[in-house]
């Protein structure tokens, strides 16, 4: 059992979970990910690790109430536990010759960049985040981006909180404006790493972006993650999880990752059942 | 005077359009009546043909003799003395192949069911006086062991009982291995598989799950940080090969490892469990070995209204038990045999509609010894299907060779073994199992375990 130590709603569908988990924690860099189970029943789940202590041994992910399995988990409480915790998987993101670096979040990808931003920040590199999100409510992460950032570009769709329009906008002014990245980390959903991608490709700039595909082990056996990339089929879970961002098919990932798209509908009902047995039994 | 019957004891089995409706096991085992009176087919041959057969020596004619008297305590005694998952073996074993392939009786007529026979008298121990093992003397020397499968529990099971302080480590979150999340619960009941593994539990084997062996701690961490004296690696088969043919990649292409892991180790069929599974009304599976009758009839079992089975060579050349490939017909799976699919095709969506195949005739023998398949020309055809399972086997994983100085591996990716010992190419370090023989058996990766178990034993004696 892993044990929550320390909780935050990041906004209203975010919430942050900090985990006791020393063997993963003694372990993790900055792009790998670990695959949760909240019981007996649950699924499990891949998440990018967000951040991680090794001297408290413990692990730290974001994540955004999508399903019924990041439900579940988000009605975990400090001090409850979760059945399993497993990581860290997949190679770390590789920063050599990162001098220069534009890092793009979407959204709850925020989580996952920051750690990006963090380690190459810390390896001296410049970071220039840019933060996309909808509108101002779902915010996240704003202090730490700027502590670990030289310069912080707020994007919303609405304009309600920074400069109104997408990552990709302020990502193309910048590069038209003369910065020189060694490289662009792009972390969202996945139209958003298919643009950004996109963006930077008659630039020639060096693109990595972090894929989140359907998983089981996470250490490949089942082939649930695979991509394709530059032709070839690849497992996120070994491979990857970070790819050359002009190489992948991201309609595939998207096609593929609809494929319970239905069953989600359909768990989710199940869900509040779930939960109002959950409190029941807690009652009794 | 020897039962003469040239025909197997015939054992209890659902009825095909039931259990292929259900999860329940599919074969009920022989009363202790029926496994007298098969056992009463053996001659006791001298030279023991059948012994040779058997991957871990088990000593045939001598257990079923016992089985012959009714001293099933005694039969289990000494198939115990060189097989540790007897109910799992007599369940899973190719014993037409093995054995049995070399049962005098067999030549004319059926041969001895030595497999039902081994099942028998695992399952009435079981039954009857299950006693836990005790914890054996501790000689206070520590071996790990890397994944929980066939190789895993056997080594284990051995290092215990010589007094080791043995450690499991266990990627997934349910001990057990591919007996687990691979071969489904109608063939082996996943409680079996449970109660080997508390046995190690009692004899003091420490098994912990979530630890994913290359990442989470390499194999030096291990020996130097951790104290261990000697590690055995039996992680078994890993990535999944697919066809390269166009429309693996839609949305209803499943890897059989995937889509076994869904329905066994993630219980898909229950609905109390939230494993999502494509709701599928037509299945190929492509391939021919026991994996792919699994998955055929796990799809069947799943509610699919029409499954295939799509191999390229001949039922004679399929790899799979014979049993299987029977229960499969009966549960009304359908062969199309000689045909190589070709494309999977899209239904517009990004979703399966159909798979096209080629039909294929035999030509000359390949390097296997098997007669290979040769495309007839413009035979296309297309079957209509929602899902398409591939199973055509797997490549060995790459997380602990990747992660480890000194491992060798061949060609294929298989670690590299001392035949005699199971050493590794790093001293005290050993391997057997799929990692090292690729895809296999149940047994052999087991009497590989069993065989790295002694070697390590005498390793550490003189160390």
């Amino acid at each position: 059992m892993f044990r929550i130590v320390n909780k935050k709603e990041l906004n209203s569908a975010v919430t942050l979970l900090e985990i006791e988990a020393p063997f993963v924690a003694k372990k993790a860099q900055a792009g790998q990910f670990i695959i949760f189970r909240v019981d007996e029943f649950s699924e499990r789940v891949p998440l990018t690790i967000a951040d991680y202590d090794r001297e408290k041994g413990t692990v730290t992910i974001i994540f955004q109430k999508v399903g019924l399995s990041t439900n579940l988990l988000a009605a975990k409480e400090v001090g409850e536990s979760i059945r399993d915790f497993v990581g860290p998987l997949g190679i770390a993101t590789e920063y050599e010759g990162i001098k220069k670096v534009a890092v793009v979040g979407g959204g709850v990808g925020c989580a996952i960049a920051y750690p990006q931003a963090k380690a190459l920040h810390k390896l001296g590199a410049q970071v220039d985040v840019i933060a996309g999100f909808r509108n101002k409510d779902i915010v996240i992460l704003e202090d730490e981006m700027k502590a670990v950032s030289d310069n912080y570009y707020l994007m919303t769709d609405d304009g309600t909180a920074g400069e109104k329009g997408f990552v990709t906008d302020k990502l193309k002014e910048l590069i038209e404006a003369g910065n020189q990245y060694d490289a662009v980390i792009a972390i969202g959903p996945i139209p958003m790493m298919k643009f950004v991608s996109l963006t930077t490709k008659p630039y020639g700039i060096k693109t990595i972006v972090s894929l989140n595909p359907i998983m089981i082990d996470g250490t490949g056996m089942c082939g649930c993650c695979r991509v394709t990339v530059g032709g070839e089929t690849r497992f996120a879970c070994v491979d990857g999880p970070d790819f050359d961002g002009h190489l992948v098919d991201f309609d595939e990932l998207m096609n593929r990752n609809s494929i319970y798209k239905e069953q989600e509908a359909q768990m989710k009902e199940s869900h509040v059942c779930r939960m109002e047995k959950l409190a029941h039994d807690l009652i009794q | 005077m020897p039962n003469m019957s040239l025909e197997k004891m015939k054992m209890p089995e659902q009825a095909p359009d039931i259990r292929n409706k259900n999860f329940e096991e599919v074969a009920l085992g022989y009363t202790a009546e029926m496994a007298m009176e098969e056992a009463s087919r053996c001659l006791n041959c001298k030279h023991k043909p059948c012994v040779n057969g058997c991957p871990v020596n088990v000593r045939i004619p001598e257990f079923v003799a016992q089985v012959a008297k009714g001293d099933f305590m005694e039969a289990y005694r000494i198939i115990t003395s060189t097989n540790a998952l007897p109910a799992v073996c007599g369940r899973v074993c190719p014993q037409e192949s093995q054995c049995e392939a070399q049962c005098v009786r067999g030549i004319k007529g059926e041969a001895v069911a030595i497999g039902r026979l081994e099942r028998f008298v695992a399952d009435w121990y079981m039954k009857n006086c299950d006693e836990m093992p005790e914890k054996p003397e501790q000689n206070g020397k520590k071996v790990a062991v890397i994944g929980s499968g066939p190789s895993s529990l056997a080594c284990a099971g051995d290092l215990a009982k010589a007094g080791y302080a043995v450690t499991m480590f266990e990627a997934f979150h349910t001990a057990g291995g591919v007996l687990v999340y691979g071969i489904p619960e109608f063939r082996l009941p996943k409680a079996i598989v449970q109660k080997e593994i508390d046995k190690l539990s009692t004899m003091g084997v420490e098994v912990m799950t979530n630890m994913v062996i290359g990442k989470v701690l390499s194999i030096d961490e291990i020996i130097d940080d951790m104290g261990f004296d000697a590690v055995f690696i039996g992680t078994g088969a890993g990535l999944p090969s697919f066809m390269h043919i166009p429309g693996e990649a839609l949305v209803g292409v499943y890897s059989a490892n995937e889509y076994l892991t869904r329905i066994n180790l993630m219980k898909a069929y229950i609905s109390d469990y939230d494993t999502p599974l494509r709701k599928s009304k037509a299945v190929a599976v492509v391939g021919g070995g026991n994996v792919a009758m699994d998955a055929a009839r796990c799809a069947k079992r799943m509610g699919a209204e029409k499954v295939y089975i799509v191999y390229r060579r001949s039922e004679k050349e399929m790899p799979a038990r014979l049993e299987e490939i029977h229960h499969a017909k009966e549960e009304g799976i359908e062969f199309h045999l000689l045909r190589n699919p070709v494309k999977i095709l899209d239904d517009g969506n990004g979703q399966v509609c159909g798979i096209e195949c080629l039909k294929m005739e035999l030509g000359e023998p390949d390097a296997s010894g098997r007669r290979s398949p040769v495309p007839v020309e413009g035979s296309n055809y297309v079957i209509d299907v929602d899902t398409v399972v591939m199973s055509i086997g797997t490549s060995p994983n790459p997380l602990i060779r990747s992660t480890t100085k000194g491992l060798e591996t061949n060609r294929k990716g298989c670690l590299v073994v001392n035949e005699e010992t199971n050493q590794t190419t790093r001293e005290g370090v050993y391997a057997g199992g799929d990692a090292v023989t690729g895809a296999a058996t149940v047994i052999l990766a087991m009497g590989a375990g069993k065989k790295a178990a002694a070697a390590i034993d005498k390793y550490l004696q003189t160390k």
